[in-house]
């Protein structure tokens, strides 16, 4: 009882309407009739009730014979050679006569004359042309149905096995006939209904279900008397999406909020730079081989260079005030001019810089930011890509301060151990690579450089000598890790499936 | 970066302690130097450009030894002075008007000894000589040679000799145009009248730098028992510290050092030079800088670990080190002695305020809107190909051209909705509607920048549905305006990659700010998008100044 209960509540309207139904028939084609439902609605509403142990559904398929598109008009105006036979009299006429009177098609004449023929209804002679009039048996044949007609008249479809002995005998004539006839596998559902069902067709339903609250029963308070119906709430429902961030730029204001709450003030910049700002302001050596042409997207024209030029040149050539020897060459101003994309972030620091007032300091600075590499595209290698950039600009900072900021920022990344090894950048001194330990790879992974910038940097550009403590850190191995993400590509594909199903940063 | 092989064997011996592996590679990796790799007898190091002097066996074991503590403190080597002369003649001038050379006995080459040579020739060529232009490198049997050398330069077809590598005497000429050598190396000839040579007294040519040595005097072979090693190039100092390389290398092999004197006509200079240049030190900036508080005695233990010597309150830093600029570069020096392992991280007090650049923090608000309308996010790649541009956006103009880029994404965009449109024709096989935003930076001519390019930050939508229409866009925009506290208004203009009578400029103010519009079919097929699209495209950085006026 319990059961039943239970399964009562959760009836969809649709099964509602069908449930009398079931206590007659068991066909589909009479459960539509019987309920007014049309058949996808009543096969849906079976197919819930068979998934409720309700009934059982066993399709068939059976042939059947259907009207083709001349057995449609036939049984609509009769068969031609009544017509034919209608148009004719006791003296020949010529065919031309006949067609105009029973309006008959050229193939349909030619039928009902062979057809007509073999009974001996007509009888033709040809002069000039064909002419025909009623034969012996054409008025006998006209007036008495044929078993054509008789067959015609039955309902369609047919199952091909109701048909026997006449009968059969007309379906053959009439099948050679031209698109009459045709025969097709029909579908047949028939359904049985459980013990269970068998309870349920005689079970009070309890009156009428409501499918939806409406805004017309909360006004009138009429919800009071309805009894809604249970939904089946632990299916699945079909999918929506909804609008979302990349998951990219997530990480990305992540990485932005850690160096927010750690007080730096964020830096933006072009992606068109000069080899000045690029390279010469920070002291890279004009011959350096990194400079060359393949590492570097070049644009055409030549670069505004800023004042403080001519002070990087003469640390260059060398080293000015900075108490360094310089490079030792001729600082060559074509090569400053040239116009590049940034490759790297450091940049960024290097301009911001000057115009840093001795009592504004200690300042920190940071950017997160496209860079470009003249490389073509690989499962591990992107021409454009982001670094992330810190400067920290303090009279009293030191290399533990550097190792404090860093191991700050990859414990919120999810690093809890940070190491330094030497290395060196032309900008830099001492130089370090900063490597994290992968806590499950059980591994260290190399994620940038950092160090102290050279006197030859910070003297020209902020006027006066400081420690600035410098990191350019590359995103791509943290955030591919954390989406186990294989082939970096896959980062800004900009598959659409991929944007709307991967997780979140959820750190 | 330049990697060396060392031979395990000969490595240890030259460093005078042999290390467990484990050992071994944590302290070339803490040395500043990237093991690559441990093969059998092999080791494979990465070497930073800032010290060719370590591109040797040699070289490498000397530093290592020091930092280990085995053999401490500036190392010490005699130069025995000889009648050795190389006279320079005024013809080189403004050709290749500087060499330095020296001499080396006593040293047994074999088969070992000539591959550890011609590696530290090979490395120092192609880093610190910048592949021969700024130094090439000359050794030559030295028995093979008769004293005084001349180093002069002549016209191309003057010069003849039997090349390396070749099977008969060339002219200079023939060399440039058919000898291996010369087709890599001739264009730092390129354009002089005449080509340097250095020749000795028995007219026979040594070679021609920096192309090839002779045949007859070029090759080192296991009878060699000493050498005569020139640098020639166009700074005497780089020269004298790239000669002193390769000399306190093959020192450190067992050679013995000869000097050799050079007559540059009215200057007369002796080489190879080992003196080492001095530097003082201030020990509180040393200290400031690391965090540390190092005694003298404890960064002269420091000194002595990275190869350095100290007297006189002065740093004495060795002939052969070419990257000491500063100070600064002694104190990485000193911390790479210290251990860069042993610095405990620290956090200063020190109270600073974070600030979000103005924009950015401005852009983050504007995406919250765009994800509240069920905007998905796409990021495409500033660069795209002029075709995509052009072509394919009905449109003529097409960003900006890079010069040099080895991919097909050769231009800088000038629009994010080619971004878009690209990315829908690449996901139609999707669930629809497919709802996209981009935010990102497009680019113009710009006659008021440093470079010429202006760069601004634009933001992108686009729709695409079946029944997606200029009124549904335009709906978007006006939610997204209207949450700014500004109101829109639409201007009717033409654009070839939009119907015509369905495209507008979007006005706040009168100030133009973007455009709206449905994609003209011609572009949707272009781009073979199957699905009517409608944009807008509108510029950050105005939005942001009319939000603040």
């Amino acid at each position: 009882m319990e059961v039943l209960k239970g399964i009562i509540a959760k009836l969809h309207p649709l099964e509602r309407k069908i449930l009398p139904a079931l206590s007659k028939e068991k066909e589909l084609t009479a459960l539509c009739a019987s309920s007014g439902l049309d058949p996808t609605e009543a096969t849906r509403a079976l197919q819930w009730l068979a998934n409720k142990q309700v009934l059982t559904i066993q399709s068939t398929a059976t042939k059947v014979v259907v009207l083709d598109k001349n057995g449609v008009k036939y049984y609509q105006d009769g068969l031609p050679e009544k017509a034919f036979l209608k148009a004719l009299s006791t003296n020949f006429q010529s065919l031309s006569a006949i067609a105009s009177k029973s309006k008959l098609s050229a193939d349909e004449l030619t039928a009902c004359i062979g057809l007509l023929k073999r009974k001996l209804a007509i009888e033709i002679r040809k002069d000039k042309e064909l002419e025909i009039k009623l034969g012996p048996q054409g008025v006998k044949v006209l007036e008495r149905p044929s078993l054509e007609e008789l067959f015609l008249a039955t309902q369609f479809p047919r199952s091909l096995e109701s048909i026997q002995g006449e009968e059969l005998l007309a379906f053959e004539e009439l099948r050679k006939r031209k698109e009459l006839l045709k025969i097709e596998e029909q579908k047949r559902v028939v359904v049985e209904l459980t013990p269970l069902g068998k309870k349920l067709v005689l079970a009070d339903l309890g009156g009428e279900v409501v499918n939806r609250l409406t805004p017309e029963m909360l006004k009138m308070g009429t919800w009071k008397q309805k009894n809604f119906r249970s939904y089946d709430v632990e299916i699945n429902v079909p999918p929506v999406h909804g609008g979302r961030k990349h998951f990219d730029t997530e990480a990305l204001e992540y990485i932005k909020r850690i160096w927010l709450d750690l007080g730096f003030v964020e830096m933006t910049g072009n992606y068109v730079q000069s080899a000045f700002w690029d390279l010469d302001a920070l002291f890279v050596p004009q011959d350096h081989p990194a400079r060359e042409m393949q590492d570097t997207f070049y644009l055409q024209g030549k670069a505004k260079l800023p004042k403080i030029w001519e002070k990087v040149k003469k640390v260059h050539e060398d080293g000015g005030n900075t108490g360094s020897k310089g490079w030792g060459y001729t600082f060559s101003k074509e090569e400053t001019e040239q116009i590049l994309l940034r490759t790297h972030t450091t940049v960024l620091s290097a301009q911001t810089l000057v115009g840093l007032k001795k009592e504004n300091l200690p300042a920190k600075f940071f950017a997160v930011g496209k860079v470009f590499r003249n490389e073509a595209l690989d499962w591990k290698h992107l021409f454009e890509f982001y670094q992330v950039e810190g400067i920290v600009v303090d009279p009293k900072a030191n290399l533990k301060h550097l190792k404090g900021y860093l191991t700050q920022f990859y414990a919120k990344m999810g690093y809890s151990k940070v190491r330094m090894r030497p290395a060196h950048f032309p900008y830099t001194e001492p130089s370090l690579e900063v490597d994290v330990f992968h806590p499950l790879r059980k591994e260290w992974i190399e994620l940038g450089g950092a160090g102290i910038f050279r006197p030859e940097v910070v003297i020209p550009l902020l006027g006066f000598d400081c420690p600035v403590l410098a990191w350019g850190q590359g995103m791509g191995r943290i955030i591919t890790e954390y989406w186990k993400i294989t082939d970096i590509r896959e980062l800004y594909k900009n598959d659409v499936k991929q944007l709307r199903e991967m997780k979140g940063w959820l750190r | 970066m330049p990697t060396i092989t060392l031979n395990k064997t000969v490595f240890e011996k030259l460093v005078g302690k042999k290390l467990p592996l484990e050992q071994l590679k944590d302290r070339i990796s803490m040395l500043g130097t990237d093991l690559e790799k441990i093969e059998g007898d092999e080791i494979h190091v990465e070497i930073f450009p800032n010290r060719p002097d370590m591109l040797s066996e040699a070289g490498f074991a000397r530093a290592f030894s020091s930092f280990i503590g085995v053999k401490k403190g500036l190392r010490k080597y005699s130069i025995k002075k000889s009648n050795y002369l190389v006279i320079i003649d005024s013809s080189v001038e403004g050709i290749r008007p500087y060499t330095a050379c020296a001499v080396v006995k006593s040293i047994q080459f074999d088969a070992e000894k000539i591959r550890q040579i011609i590696q530290i020739q090979e490395k120092l060529h192609v880093t610190y000589g910048r592949n021969r232009k700024k130094a090439a490198i000359g050794i030559y049997p030295l028995d093979k040679i008769t004293f005084p050398v001349t180093f002069k330069a002549d016209k191309p077809d003057r010069i003849k000799f039997w090349p390396l590598e070749a099977a008969q005497s060339m002219s200079a000429t023939q060399i440039i145009e058919e000898h291996k050598a010369g087709k890599e190396y001739g264009h730092l000839l390129a354009g002089f009248p005449r080509y340097p040579y250095f020749i000795d007294a028995q007219q026979e040519i040594l070679s021609m730098p920096p192309i090839i040595n002779s045949h007859h005097t070029g090759r080192v072979t296991e009878e060699t028992k000493g050498v005569f090693i020139e640098c020639s190039g166009f700074d005497f100092e780089v020269l004298s510290r790239c000669l002193t390389m390769i000399a306190t290398a093959l020192a450190d092999m067992g050679g013995e050092l000869y000097s050799v004197e050079l007559d540059y006509g009215k200057k007369k200079r002796i080489t190879p030079n080992i003196t080492p240049t001095t530097m003082k030190l201030d020990f509180d900036y040393i200290n400031q800088r690391l965090g540390l508080n190092l005694t003298v005695k404890e960064i002269v233990k420091y000194l002595e670990r990275m190869g350095y010597g100290y007297e006189k309150n002065m740093v004495l830093i060795p002939s052969y080190r070419a990257d000491i600029l500063h100070q600064v570069d002694l104190i990485e020096d000193i911390a790479i002695a210290y251990g860069y392992e042993n610095f405990k991280e620290e956090i200063p007090r020190a109270g600073t305020i974070g600030q979000e650049a103005p924009l950015e923090s401005f852009a983050r608000k504007v995406r919250e809107v765009l994800v509240g309308l069920r905007l998905l996010e796409v990021k495409n790649y500033h660069l795209m190909m002029k075709e995509e541009l052009t072509v394919k956006m009905n449109s003529a103009s097409g960003g900006i051209a890079l010069k040099n880029a080895v991919g097909d994404y050769n231009h800088l965009r000038n629009s994010i909705i080619p971004s878009l449109l690209k990315t829908l024709a690449e996901n139609q096989h999707q669930e629809y509607p497919l709802n996209l935003f981009e935010m990102g930076r497009v680019f113009e001519e710009g006659k008021n920048t440093e470079t010429g390019v202006k760069e601004i930050d634009k933001l992108a939508i686009a729709l695409c549905h079946e029944k997606v229409d200029f009124t549904e866009i335009r709906q978007v925009a006006d939610v997204l305006i209207s949450s700014l506290g500004l109101t829109l208004a639409v201007k009717e203009m033409t654009h070839p990659s939009f119907i015509s009578g369905r495209v507008g400029e979007i006005l706040v103010d009168k100030k133009k700010i973007g455009i709206i519009g449905e994609i003209h079919p011609a572009v949707l097929t272009n781009w073979k998008i199957t699905t009517p699209v409608a944009v807008l495209e509108l510029d950050v950085e105005k939005m942001w100044e009319l939000v603040n006026k």
